[in-house]
């Protein structure tokens, strides 16, 4: 690609790019929220047109119309946010939208080879007919691979993969991506792991504001960390989990026998003012669900929940926010934001009661509290209006979290608080939870970062099947601690 | 940033904001003109005004149908809550002499108890609005010819009369009237949490709900406003004809909803501008005018009615997916 150039209204999201791919190689796409990364692949599989720019795909130069056209010349991708239809099969959905003709019907037999082929070829253990509903994320992910590719497939690019995977399931993505490469596929890689940068990546383009900054050629398992955050940020970062310590105050919620049948078993445990509890296991492990019982999202079906040593019943979202308690969701597409509305309202939404007087809504508040969140968390937009569905992955989820600072929150249960944020971005989030901690505010952080856990947490629980499996204490924190209780062994 | 180039973003906005209602009013201005080329009725303040009176009624209906259509809904029985507020208020007022102020608050409370009964249906019962409006216009049309045993009513008294037909400085009472309730849905829409919420609801209604919103009491607001317009909507048509009947309203939903896609509101729902609706209200208006002017058989109207209402969406459509 020579001299890309994307502009939307109000915004350069690429600014005269430079970007080439080798066969056989990983390439990764590595730069802060906002950086222009997806922008960029989209515009190589045709999802955008590019203002301005020439691409190439084997020195031929080509114009792509659409992904379809884009899969026609050998590149597939895997977008941030997936794309497949639930109720639809896998191998429907791998055909979505080029299904095969037999006398004017689906070559429905010729769908579930070709689809049962493309799973092979990535080593997926998944059925072709098996409804996607009924899949797991990680399955989900290996058919949005399957689905990119075909045996024409040159290019492969993957756009923060490993957001919702766990370390196995990352693990076995790396295997596909291995075992692809050695076929001469070419992969552009996106994420903001350092880690695995420094374990598939062959070659790294850094962006920055839109703007090409460096091209860097790694050695696997030898990256100079510090120096790929200093060309992505501009400067240094000198500590990447910077936790301070608070004194906890006193007990703010206490949580016992929590149950909800078939999901979570004999929960019980509490939580202090200024307190970072950490909520480690395996995804299914029910944490997800721990964090929806309490908030009131999907209630529990027996137990008692305490809040300020009072016991209170919470069986809706609303009466979770009347106790002070916010939940971050993992989901932001989902359960977080809508999409097609401003920032500012997203931002205030949960907490409109204190921007309105009676049924009027105090623009100008909403304002004033949207500015300040924009800058507290640097979210980075043209300006408030901006649809949400209009800004970055890692900007969205920083919304998600000013949207629960914005209300009164003073339980705040995060929920996978950074995935898909960058580094610098990461650091402002540790700093915003030791802010609030030490305001006296409780934190309860899910998280399946095993690094962050253990440096941001004061104690951690480790959830496997329902049941709270171990709990540690600080001195107690170790990485093999947290897997083998999330196992369901012992610490 | 400069002041200039700030100010070149804010028109961008603008205009990226209201694209959709811009072109319709363009495309309302291109048809007045066509119009006063090929007939010289057309634009004279006499038949202008005419038009706005004629429009009156379906745009009220129609501003409703934006927060259904707006919250991720849609309102079938909108004809039928108008002939059910019409009829019966029109059988108390001349067959059991109701005060016709009374009246006019039954026809009003019919429409809201109407319609919050299928806003409660769809909240806590969870069904498609498609199905219970569907089923409720049935329901509310069966309802007001069985009560009126199917007979219609003549000569209402003077204030209603008035509301239909009558005018203040020259400006008809309908008109006043559809005014007053654009100014209000605005209002609703722009200014309240009420409709933050319609918007957010229909966006995206699970994280509405996980941000505390209270979805249930929203849509059987929004369903019970819809009845209210509906009930309004009654009240004029019977003043305008000075009669009333329960078979009045037909098909109103539908030119409701027209009105409301051609001024550029999702039917996916989350988005969507209530100035908008009211131009897509006269933009129908005025075609149906014209050619009526032009003397154009009912039968041709339908199909050029029917030709615009998807041309215009199309066109909207169209330059959307442009990327
Ligand atoms: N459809 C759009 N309309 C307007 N602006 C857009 C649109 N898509 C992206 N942008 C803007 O372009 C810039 C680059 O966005 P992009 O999604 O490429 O970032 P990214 O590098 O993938 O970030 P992240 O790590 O957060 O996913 C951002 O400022 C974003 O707000
Ligand atoms: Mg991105």
């Amino acid at each position: 690609m020579e001299n890309v150039t994307k502009k939307f209204p109000g915004v350069t999201a690429l600014d005269n790019i430079q970007f080439n791919l080798k066969a056989g190689e990983v390439h990764v796409l590595l730069g802060e929220n906002g950086a222009g990364k997806s922008t960029l692949i989209k515009i190589m599989t045709g999802a955008y047109t590019p203002t301005e720019g020439v691409i190439r795909v084997q020195g031929e130069e080509v114009k792509i119309d659409d992904p379809i056209h884009a899969q026609e010349l050998g590149v597939g991708a895997v977008y941030q946010e997936f794309n497949l239809v639930p109720f639809l099969d896998v191998a429907q959905n791998v055909f979505l939208g080029k299904e095969p003709r037999k006398n004017g019907v689906i070559d429905r037999q010729y769908t579930l080879d070709k689809t049962k082929e493309a799973l092979d070829m990535v080593g997926a253990d998944i059925k072709a007919d098996a409804l996607v509903d009924t899949l797991g994320v990680a399955s989900q992910q290996m058919v949005e691979i399957a689905k990119a590719l075909n045996s024409r497939s040159k290019i492969l690019i993957l756009d923060e993969p490993s957001a919702v995977l766990t370390e196995k399931e990352i693990e076995k993505l790396f295997k596909v991506i291995e075992r692809l490469t050695a076929e001469g596929v070419g992969v552009v890689y996106i994420s903001h792991r350092l880690e695995e940068i420094n374990v598939i990546a062959d070659r790294v383009t850094v962006l920055r504001d839109g703007q090409y900054i460096q091209t860097v050629e790694v050695e696997k398992g030898k990256i100079d960390k510090d120096e790929l955050v200093r060309l992505m940020v501009g400067r240094t970062l000198d500590d990447f989990f910077p936790k301070h310590d608070i004194e906890p105050g006193e007990e703010i919620l206490r949580v016992e026998n929590l149950g909800k049948k078939g999901v979570l078993e004999n929960i019980s445990f509490s939580l202090k003012k200024g307190e970072i509890l950490g909520i480690g296991g395996l995804v299914g492990a029910g944490r997800t669900e721990l964090a929806k019982a309490i908030f009131g999202a999907e209630p529990a079906d027996s137990g008692k929940i305490f809040v300020h040593g009072k016991e209170v019943s919470i069986q809706s979202p609303s009466a979770g926010i009347a106790n002070h308690i916010g939940v971050a969701p993992e989901d932001r597409k989902k359960e977080g934001l809508v999409q097609i509305l401003e920032i500012d309202k997203n931002i205030n939404l949960a907490s409109m009661q204190k921007i309105s007087r009676g049924p009027v809504v105090n623009f100008n508040k909403m304002d004033k509290v949207s500015n300040s969140m924009v800058d507290k968390l640097k979210i980075k937009t043209p300006h408030l209006k901006q649809l949400i569905m209009n800004l970055s992955g890692g900007n969205q989820q920083k919304v998600v979290l000013a949207k629960w600072l914005a209300s009164d929150t003073e339980i705040l249960i995060l929920d996978e608080p950074t995935r898909g944020i960058d580094v610098g971005a990461k650091v402002e989030v540790y700093n915003l939870m030791n802010e609030l901690a030490a305001a006296g505010k409780a934190i309860i952080m899910v998280s399946s970062e095993l690094p962050e856990l253990i440096a941001m947490s004061d104690r951690i629980l480790v959830m496997h099947s329902g049941t709270i499996s171990g709990e540690l204490s600080k001195d107690e924190f170790s990485q093999e601690r947290v897997l083998k209780l999330a196992a369901g062994g012992e610490a | 940033m400069e002041i200039a180039q700030i100010n070149k973003l804010k028109n961008n906005r603008f205009f990226e904001t209201y694209k959709t209602q811009i072109s319709t009013f363009i495309a309302l201005i291109a048809i007045g003109l066509i119009l006063s080329l090929m007939t010289d009725k057309f634009l004279t303040g006499k038949n202008l005004l005419s038009v706005m009176r004629q429009s009156s009624i379906n745009s009220i209906l129609a501003a409703g149908m934006t927060f259904v259509i707006i919250s991720g809904g849609i309102d079938l029985s909108v004809g039928a809550i108008v002939a059910l507020s019409t009829a019966i208020m029109g059988d108390l007022v001349v067959n059991s002499g109701l005060n016709p102020f009374m009246g006019m608050a039954v026809a009003l409370l019919l429409g809201v108890i109407a319609g919050s009964t299928q806003g409660l249906i769809i909240a806590k019962v969870k069904i498609p609005p498609f199905i219970v409006t569907l089923g409720g216009m049935t329901v509310w049309r069966g309802v007001a010819l069985e009560y009126v045993n199917g007979s219609n009513v003549y000569g209402l008294p003077k204030p209603l009369i008035w509301l239909g037909g009558g005018d203040v400085l020259g400006i008809p009472a309908p008109v006043l009237m559809a005014l007053l309730v654009y100014l209000g849905a605005w209002f609703l829409l722009k200014k309240t949490k009420f409709g933050t919420y319609t918007y957010a609801i229909g966006g995206n209604e699970v994280a509405a709900r996980l941000s505390g919103i209270n979805i249930d009491k929203i849509l059987v607001l929004i369903y019970s406003l819809n009845g209210l317009l509906c009930g309004v909507s009654g009240i004029l048509i019977a003043g305008r004809i000075n009669a009333t009947s329960a078979v009045v309203g037909v098909g109103y939903e539908l030119d409701a909803i027209a009105a409301v896609a051609i001024g550029g509101t999702s039917m996916s729902g989350g988005k969507g501008i209530i100035w908008g609706t009211l131009l897509g209200a006269l933009v129908m208006g005025v075609i149906r005018n014209g050619l009526n002017l032009m003397r154009v058989s009912p039968y041709y109207q339908q199909i050029i009615i029917g030709v615009v209402i998807v041309g215009a969406v199309s066109i909207d459509a169209l330059r959307r997916s442009r990327k």
